[in-house]
């Protein structure tokens, strides 16, 4: 499928004609790092309340921000990782508001001048065809505490251990123009930075949530905003905050558009907002604080100065960047000679990627992904595991590949060895060899069970003279006889030749 | 730049104190002789100048990235008005 199919359209139908959607994401995506980015507390998610708190992230008096270096080497790596400019010039800015969870008063971030600048990055619909959606920019900032707020009737419960983890805010340019996509797009990103191991990507765990930035304009007038670069030509936008799975991303998205296709319809107009989205619902609603939800009244943080990075600092974690998902895709399918598909699947996921890596260290790379994609994942996914649970090592995979690559067993015995390593472990050789699964080639013994299935079934024989095709009855009995073991290609050839006189 | 009474209203509840409401005319005219003396500077040429924040040439210095701090929550929690559980409890607050 060819890049940014201009043929891809979204619509959604509605009383005055037909609408598209435009949609920009802020993705926050927690920092893998030990410790927190202007302190030097655990960042270890689980931990009792208000253990992993040093008295920098409880906003004592006095305490002074100093920053994580790590942190700062993340972010750049994640922002080469998006194709994005990095800056050597960056400040911290103060972003004022008042939340039980925000014991500062202010989060520490990067309003004015970001760490990273423009980039962009290819996703991938379902179907397979890619599209390219700009990076606005990527900043560091800190992470607030946890609110719970169903411990008590009438109280609400603060834990800070989350407070001041770094966090990278990576802001899309509105280049999403469906539901599908903007999962696409966050599952991009996810792959992306879990490959950089710059960020877990377990949305469940929070390590990754989104604001949705969503508006509705008819057909044709994106194109122009996108020749203009003017936002006139869009609608007005409205922010749907924290949305912490793709699957709600999609449902805010879809419920977001309709509500405002039929504001405009019925005459209204959209008021630029931000909303929150219930997920017990499906619906959006208004914050009830939005009066003052804009003003933060941004300055330089006194207590921190820029954050200049030296040419040799950027270059350094960019000749150490790891290869890409994008790159590995292109690689599997134009140097190893994977199909497109296969190359999608086992790139989707680092995880996978590594296993695959390591299977073809010691077999053949298309059997491989044959084996890796259709009978490990397969079972995988019946048994509910992810791949660094598989019983199955990427060795015992690679001996398994190339016992079938040296004619030792067929592909289908190779399935029994696999169930069996799979229950049992062990060393698919020996498993082989002990239990006497080894094919048979050896002509002499097939052509003797082949001797005696035509003297046994006569009518059969006659038969396939006339109707070749019905050789396989033949194949099947060889199979049966020999316990599967027989060589498909030796038995094929052999009744063949008995038979047919070919 | 002056402010209005109504900005002066505004600032006290973005930074959540309370409406110093018979005071507000007196702020307004404080605020404003502020404003009015630190607009002095209007009077220096800035032009091609960059803009500073900091008067401290020497670069950001960093930490490595070592968990060193933290585990002291009785300390964290010692001045919370309510904790229960090694929670803060502070009134409901849910959007």
């Amino acid at each position: 499928m060819p890049l940014d199919d201009a043929t891809y359209r979204y619509t959604l139908p509605g009383a005055t004609g037909e609408w598209e959607i435009v949609i920009g994401l802020e993705v926050h995506a927690q920092v893998q790092s030990n410790a927190k980015l202007f302190s030097g507390a655990s960042t270890e998610f689980g931990a009792a309340p208000n253990t992993h708190v040093s008295l920098v992230d409880a906003a004592m008096p006095g305490m002074l921000p100093v920053i994580n270096k790590h942190c700062v080497e993340q972010a750049v790596k994640t922002g080469l990782g998006l194709n994005a400019q990095i800056n050597s010039f960056s400040r911290f800015d103060r972003k004022n508001y008042f939340y039980p969870d925000l014991p500062q008063g202010y989060q520490i971030s990067q309003f004015q001048f970001p760490i990273v600048g423009e980039g962009e990055i290819v996703c991938e619909r379902d179907d397979g065809s890619r599209f390219t959606v700009g990076i606005e920019r990527l900043h560091l900032e800190q992470d607030a505490g946890k609110s719970i707020h169903d411990l008590d009737p009438n109280a609400t419960y603060v834990d800070l251990n989350r407070s001041g983890v770094a966090l990278m805010e990576i802001v899309s340019k509105p280049h999403v123009r469906s539901p599908q996509e903007a999962a696409a797009y966050v599952r991009t990103l996810r792959t992306i930075v879990r490959y950089l191991d710059t960020c877990g990507g377990d949305m469940e765990k929070g390590q990754m949530r989104a604001d949705v930035n969503v508006s509705v304009c008819r057909p044709g007038q994106y194109e122009k905003f996108r020749e203009t670069g003017d936002f006139k030509h869009l609608g007005t936008r409205c922010e749907i905050k924290n949305v912490n799975s793709l699957r709600f991303i999609m449902q805010a998205i879809e419920y977001e558009a309709r509500r405002q296709i039929d504001i405009i319809e019925e005459g209204g107009k959209i008021d630029q907002e931000t909303r929150l989205f219930d997920a017990n619902t499906g619906v959006t609603r208004a914050m009830r604080s939005k009066e003052e939800a804009h003003d933060y009244r941004y300055f330089p943080d006194p207590d921190l100065l820029p954050l200049e990075l030296e040419e040799s600092f950027i270059e350094n974690i960019r000749v150490n960047l790891p290869e890409l998902p994008e790159a590995k895709r292109k690689r599997f399918v134009e140097v190893l000679g994977l199909s497109e598909y296969d190359a999608s699947v086992l790139t989707a996921d680092k995880d996978r990627a590594d296993y695959f890596e390591a299977v073809i260290a010691g077999a053949d790379a298309k059997l491989s992904a044959n084996w890796v994609n259709n009978e490990l994942f397969g079972r995988l996914n019946k048994e509910g595991f992810s791949i660094t649970e598989s019983p199955v090592s990427p060795v015992q995979l690679a001996k398994l590949v190339s016992l079938i690559t040296s004619n030792v067993i067929s592909g289908k015995i190779a399935k029994d060895v696999f169930e069996i390593v799979w229950a049992e472990g062990g060393d698919p050789e020996q498993i082989v060899e002990s239990r006497g699964m080894k094919q048979v080639t050896d002509t002499g013994a097939i052509q003797k069970v082949v001797d005696e299935l035509i003297a046994a079934n006569p009518e059969q024989a006659e038969k396939v003279k006339v109707k070749p095709q019905t050789l396989g009855w033949f194949v099947g009995q060889v199979m049966k006889a020999t316990g599967g073991k027989a060589n498909p290609q030796a038995v094929n050839e052999i009744l063949r030749k008995k038979l047919l006189d070919v | 730049m002056s402010v209005t009474e109504d900005d002066v209203r505004r600032i006290a509840r973005l930074a959540r104190i309370a409406e110093p409401k018979d005071r507000v005319a007196k702020l307004t005219g404080e605020l404003n002789g502020i404003l009015a003396w630190v607009e002095m500077l209007n009077e220096v040429d800035v032009d091609g100048v960059e803009p500073m924040t900091t008067p401290v040439s020497t670069p950001l210095p960093m930490r490595e990235d070592a968990v060193t701090d933290g585990e002291i929550p009785e300390k964290v929690l010692k001045n919370a008005p309510k904790a229960e559980e090694g929670f803060f409890v502070v009134p409901k607050s849910v959007e």
